[in-house]
């Protein structure tokens, strides 16, 4: 898959600590304004990969391009960075330490000031300038944590474990915000091994699993290819016995489970792929009453599973 | 991405700066150590005006005229009483001491000692003092009893004076000596401090950034290097900030107390350094010294020494998560240290050129102190030289090392390290 003019392009990357490989050939791309998951279980790499885009890794083999350019140190004042390992100096007021930070990534003090104000105005905490981190609780903090990963307008956000950790409002405004910012133009990166959020948020995704990236694509195309065609239906007939075997002549058939008000005959129907639901659908009609219809699609979750097991 | 280095040294700094402890101790410190200085001085006035009396019985009945009554030392003369009346007597008025001559101690012949009574240890300055007035007595009756007078003896002894004179032509003082000795000294044990107390400082800097968890993010917008740089400038900085405070407020302090002494210890010094001609002396010895050229010495030495030992540490922060972990570490880096100090002390200022002072001037982590010591002596150019290129050589590597540590380290939670972990991170 070839992505024309992507923000962010991995190609080939290997990372080894030691012995042990963290990435092995990895490439990505992520497309302008997207929000893009990288999805695997705990210690597939994730993180490292994150880290080599941010260039506090550096792979032993392969490129990072940012925009067409090789990624380079200019790059990190477009990048935003909220690492899984979250925290801010403790004993530093809000106001100078979101300053600190922001000139760090080459604002200047008075735009950088500005910024800090838009952002205290929006979460409502326009007299946290002077509070020392330790003063704050753990949210507080976190609304903190977040302001100084987008206050330099930065192109490219990476979060990594963005929804571990946080309280479910800060999630939730994060989750707000990640939208926000992309309907502004940014592109979102971020890691999870949750998949829950996925779904909501992401056009494209990327499985790593084992310091591979085994699956990517975007989220519509990769259930696309997953799609068993198999379809859920709940049926009333007189003669069930006469439809069952009228349906297993052309069709596998298993019984399913889904829950209903009245009794049904309940079935997962699986077609050929080149075949047209309706005839189906048709066949049904004829010999039933259709009480239920639906499409099983698979849920990033399953193709999660089902792909982790074929790389067993 | 240069111009971020000042920033974070700003940081750095006014975290240093505005760190509670820190303030509190750039204040006390000076106060404790005047404290001290002030409670020693008391109690020496306080001595002086307690006086030690001596009591003696001299049956050879000779020595009358040979003790001198000191401020602080009297004599009593018990020559009325008996031995063990005597004794009674000075346990009874708490005398110091009985100091009892039986006859025949002035036979030169004869080895019967003279006998010093006291309840406590005796001072042996006080003993080295009595031992001297009365052989100098006794000596004098023995040469007057085989015919010779004392005073012709004494009217012959020679004055000598050794002029002390450099090959280059400079003349040289006997104070001198003890001048660069406290000046390489002084130096030495200043580097020492300034390492121990603000290398410990950075290293307690990298812990909390990694403690807080905010490390990656800084590392995320500069170079790990450029962070370690900068934090070791920042803090370097508070450092001299605080000597200065240390320096201007503890000379303050220093002041006031001897104007609430008096001219105590004024007199004192001028008593130690017998008069005022010897005082003057201590002065141009100083003026003597190349002191444009020492400074020189010294701060490159200073900085190069500070660096070096810094970086150590600010490795040792980025491999463990607290300063518990950072102990089994901690220690040998004390170890050239102490060392350094050590050799200084034993040997580079009883002979500034020997071969141990040489070589230990030499090693990358003894020669910054063992150095700063011997330049006050002299050291000929290439000797400066070969340490100096040999240190800058260490200390490229050194950070060089202590740069893969720190860029390893900082991003490594949980376990503590092992030396052997520590080795394979180089290989990252």
């Amino acid at each position: 898959m070839s992505i024309i003019n992507p923000l962010l392009e991995v190609k080939e990357v290997t990372k080894h600590f030691g012995t042990a490989t963290a990435l092995h050939n990895v490439s990505l791309q992520v497309p302008k304004g997207s929000i893009f998951g990288l999805l695997g279980p705990n210690g597939a790499g994730k993180t490292t990969l994150l880290r080599i885009i941010n260039q506090i890794a550096i792979p032993d083999a392969g490129s990072v391009y940012f925009d067409g350019n090789l990624l380079d140190t200019t790059h990190t004042s477009a990048i935003g960075y909220m690492p899984e390992e979250r925290g801010l100096y403790k004993s530093m007021r809000v106001g100078e330490q979101l300053l600190y930070l922001a000139q760090l990534k080459g604002m200047s003090k008075k735009d950088a000031t500005e910024r800090i104000q838009y952002w205290f105005d929006k979460f409502d905490i326009s007299d946290w300038w002077n509070k020392k981190i330790q003063e704050l609780s753990k949210g507080m903090a976190q609304k903190i944590q977040f302001i100084v990963t987008v206050l330099h307008r930065p192109k490219l956000l990476i979060f990594d474990e963005p929804f571990s950790g946080f309280d479910p409002i800060n999630a939730g405004i994060i989750k707000d915000e990640i939208l926000q910012l992309r309907d502004e133009g940014a592109t979102i990166v971020f890691s999870t091994h949750r998949m829950e959020n996925v779904e909501e948020l992401c056009d494209h995704i990327a499985l790593m699993y084992r310091s591979q990236k085994i699956l990517d694509g975007t989220v519509s195309e990769i259930k696309k290819t997953y799609r068993s065609h198999t379809f859920e239906v709940g049926l009333q007939t007189t003669n069930q016995e006469h439809l069952m075997s009228v349906l297993q002549e052309q069709y596998t058939t298993k019984p399913a489970y889904f829950k209903t008000i009245d009794d049904q005959l309940k079935l997962q129907i699986t077609v050929a792929p080149e075949t047209a639901s309706n005839a189906l659908l048709t066949l049904l009609n004829t010999q039933s009453t259709v009480l239920h219809f639906k499409e099983m699609i698979p849920s990033v979750h399953d193709i999660f599973i089902q792909k982790i097991k074929e790389n067993e | 991405m240069n111009n971020l280095l000042p920033l974070i040294i700003k940081r750095e700094f006014m975290a240093r700066v505005r760190n509670r402890t820190f303030r509190v101790m750039t204040f006390l410190s000076p106060l404790l150590m005047v404290g001290m200085v002030s409670v020693i001085i008391g109690l020496r006035t306080l001595q002086k005006d307690q006086k030690t009396t001596i009591a003696y019985l001299d049956e050879t009945h000779v020595l009358d005229d040979a003790f001198t009554n000191t401020t602080q030392i009297q004599f009593r003369n018990y020559n009325t009483f008996t031995l063990q009346k005597a004794k009674e007597l000075v346990t009874l008025e708490g005398l110091y001491a009985l100091l009892y001559i039986p006859k025949e101690s002035a036979n030169p012949n004869s080895d019967t000692p003279i006998q010093f009574f006291t309840a406590a240890t005796p001072d042996p300055i006080i003993i080295e003092a009595i031992n001297n007035d009365i052989k100098a007595k006794f000596t004098k009756l023995n040469l007057s009893a085989i015919g010779i007078d004392p005073q012709k003896i004494e009217a012959q002894e020679a004055e000598i004076t050794i002029a002390i004179q450099t090959f280059s032509g400079g003349v040289a003082s006997e104070t001198s000596d003890y001048v660069k000795m406290f000046f390489g000294g002084a130096a030495g044990y200043l580097l020492m401090m300034f390492i121990i107390i603000y290398g410990n400082m950075v290293m307690r800097s990298v812990i909390e950034e990694k403690t807080n968890r905010i490390i990656e993010i800084i590392i995320s917008s500069v170079h790990p290097i450029q962070l370690m740089f900068g934090k070791i400038v920042g803090t370097s900085f508070a450092g001299i900030t605080q000597f200065l405070i240390w320096l201007l407020f503890g000379g303050l302090l220093f002041q006031s107390v001897q104007w609430y002494f008096g001219l105590e210890t004024t007199e004192s010094l001028r008593y130690l350094s017998k008069d005022y001609e010897m005082l003057f002396t201590v002065f141009q010895d100083i003026e003597n010294l190349p002191l444009a050229t020492y400074s020189i010495f010294f701060l490159l030495y200073f900085i190069s020494g500070y660096f070096l030992y810094s970086s150590i540490y600010a490795a040792i922060g980025a491999a463990v998560d607290s300063e518990t972990d950072a102990q089994q570490f901690r220690f040998p880096i004390m170890i050239p240290l102490m060392l350094a100090i050590y050799v200084g002390f034993f040997t580079v200022l009883q002979d500034p050129h020997s071969t141990v002072a040489t070589i230990f001037s030499m090693v990358p982590l003894t020669s910054p102190v063992v150095m700063l010591m011997r330049i006050p002596f002299g050291v000929p150019w290439w000797e400066i030289l070969i340490s100096m290129l040999i240190l800058l050589g260490s200390i490229a590597f050194t950070v060089w090392i202590a740069a893969k540590i720190y860029k390893v380290g900082i991003l490594m939670y949980g376990k503590k390290p092992t030396y052997k972990d520590l080795f394979t991170w180089l290989k990252y």
